[in-house]
């Protein structure tokens, strides 16, 4: 069985083809490889969620993906997500609620909030906290990411309405 | 840590899996969704040669009713058990567990198969499809056999699989009118392994009369463990507060609970006691409930 392998993968729209170690997950590809720093990592066993990135559209832990395993696949980090424009209403709630302090959490954390805004559009707090359940924070105590996310499901859901 | 040197393949059908398998030898493992082998190798808790990756294995994959069996390929995901409509109306105790494992990020990859071949003590699938009386597809390049689920399983992290077999699928008798199901767990963190938890699968009449019962814990002992007694407890009268306490107290002789990093056999044995009777008051009347 090889060691590198040939893979030719989408990254934020983007076709790129490498050829990678099979010791590589994901994330570490995307910083050395391709200069993508936005997901970061920190426990890299699956703990944590501060390499949560977006993975054939769902959000996946980026440690627990082989590199060598992307042939085909199509991923979405936070300079997507921001670039395209999709969670700037998010990302702005988390400046207004500050609910970034040191930042480390807050790529990993914005691209699960996302997935709260599409998959459970009608949240509770209580939902919300569930849905954060695996993606750490050291620093703001949660509560603050809590209401940036609830301001957004509230704003959102008024904006369909209207 | 970073992963050990090792090999990768993908392999797309079962004949070619059976190719790389022979090739590869014995130290090579089959990576479904990586969700606990790979976390094992940043801890270098493992050192395969190599993984073969059967995750675009399309005979793997799909849910299915043929007759009275639900069959679920070994590929499904735990967020795909968690939103399956015939998961839901056929075996609903997969649909309550699936949101207990875990994160999403993680259930949008790991697999009902992995977590099968894994055996983790304290588990939720594990207990369910023992509690279901389900049986588990095993292949291998000499052909398909069927283990009924409570064989399957033998012991920490334990399995009858033999070398060079895989998990195909997992068969599951249809849920009838009369069955009742349900799993209840307690843990620490949302998303954490159990400390304790109940997969409980009933078979009920109208008047409430218990005909058969399959309690079986997981997180209080070496793996998916039934309790006879408290499920024999159960069988032949209606379920009542009476005979919930007497399941109750005949766990005292089914279980033998090892302490673990959560506390000692006393508080798993409270803790199931404790969950036995919140598993079993959703299967009584509600006017008993409410009294
Ligand atoms: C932070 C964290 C929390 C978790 N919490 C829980 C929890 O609360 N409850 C829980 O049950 N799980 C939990 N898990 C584990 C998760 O459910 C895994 O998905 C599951 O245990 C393994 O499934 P997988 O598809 O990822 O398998 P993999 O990690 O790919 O494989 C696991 C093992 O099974 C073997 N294998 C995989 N598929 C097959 C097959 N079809 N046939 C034969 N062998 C096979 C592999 O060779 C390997 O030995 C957690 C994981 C993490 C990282
Ligand atoms: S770095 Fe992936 S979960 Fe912590
Ligand atoms: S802002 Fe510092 S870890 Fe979340």
């Amino acid at each position: 069985m090889n060691r590198r392998i040939d893979i030719t993968l989408t990254v934020n729209g983007e076709r790129v083809s490498r050829s990678v170690d099979t010791r590589l997950h994901l994330i570490d590809f995307l910083r050395t490889e391709l200069g993508l720093t936005g997901a970061h990592t920190a426990c890299e066993h699956g703990v944590c969620g501060a390499c949560t990135v977006r993975l054939d559209g769902d959000p996946v832990r980026g440690c627990l993906v082989m590199a060598a395993s992307l042939d085909g696949s199509v991923v979405e980090t936070i300079e997507g997500l921001s670039d395209s424009g999709e969670i700037r209403d998010l990302q702005e709630a988390f400046v207004a609620r500050n609910a970034a302090q040191c930042g480390y959490c807050t790529p990993g954390m914005l691209v699960t909030a996302a997935d709260i805004l599409t998959q459970a559009p009608n949240a509770s707090r209580e939902e919300i906290r569930e849905h954060i359940s695996g993606n750490y924070c050291r620093c703001t105590g949660y509560q603050a990411i809590v209401d940036a996310v609830e301001d957004v499901l509230k704003s959102r859901r008024k904006s369909e309405a209207a | 840590m970073k992963w050990p040197a090792m090999g990768y393949a993908r392999v797309e059908s079962l004949d070619e899996l059976w190719q790389v398998l022979d090739a590869a030898g014995p130290e090579a493992q089959i990576l479904a969704g990586g969700q606990s082998l790979l976390a094992t190798l940043s801890f270098r808790l493992s050192e395969p040669s190599g993984l073969i990756d059967i995750t675009r294995i399309a005979a793997l994959r799909g849910v299915s009713v043929a007759g009275a069996t639900l069959r679920i390929g070994s590929l499904t995901r735990h967020a795909e058990l968690g939103r399956d409509p015939l998961v839901a109306a056929h075996a609903p105790i997969l649909a309550e567990a699936a949101p207990l494992i875990a994160h999403p990020a993680i259930r949008n990859r790991g697999t009902i198969g992995g977590s099968l071949a894994l055996a983790d003590p304290a588990a939720e699938l594990p207990a369910c499809v023992v509690a279901l009386d389900a049986t588990i597809v095993v292949a291998s390049r000499g052909g398909e056999r069927r283990v009924p689920a409570a064989d399957f399983f033998q012991g920490l992290f334990t399995t009858d699989l033999q070398p060079g077999e895989i998990i195909t699928a997992v068969e599951v008798p249809v849920a009838t009118p009369a069955s009742r199901q349900t799993i209840v767990e307690v843990t620490r963190r949302s998303g954490d392994y159990a400390m304790a938890g109940l997969a409980a699968v009933l078979a009920m009449r109208a008047d409430g009369t218990v005909d058969a019962a399959r309690l079986v814990f997981f997180g209080v002992g070496s793996g998916a463990e039934i309790a006879t007694g408290a499920s024999a407890a159960l069988i032949g009268a209606p379920l009542t507060r009476a005979t919930i306490a007497a399941a109750q107290g005949a766990l005292a002789d089914d279980l033998d609970p090892p302490g673990d990093l959560h506390g000692g056999p006393e508080l798993k044995r409270h803790l199931a006691r404790v969950i036995t009777a919140r598993a079993l008051d959703t299967f009584l009347a509600s006017a008993e409930q409410a009294a």
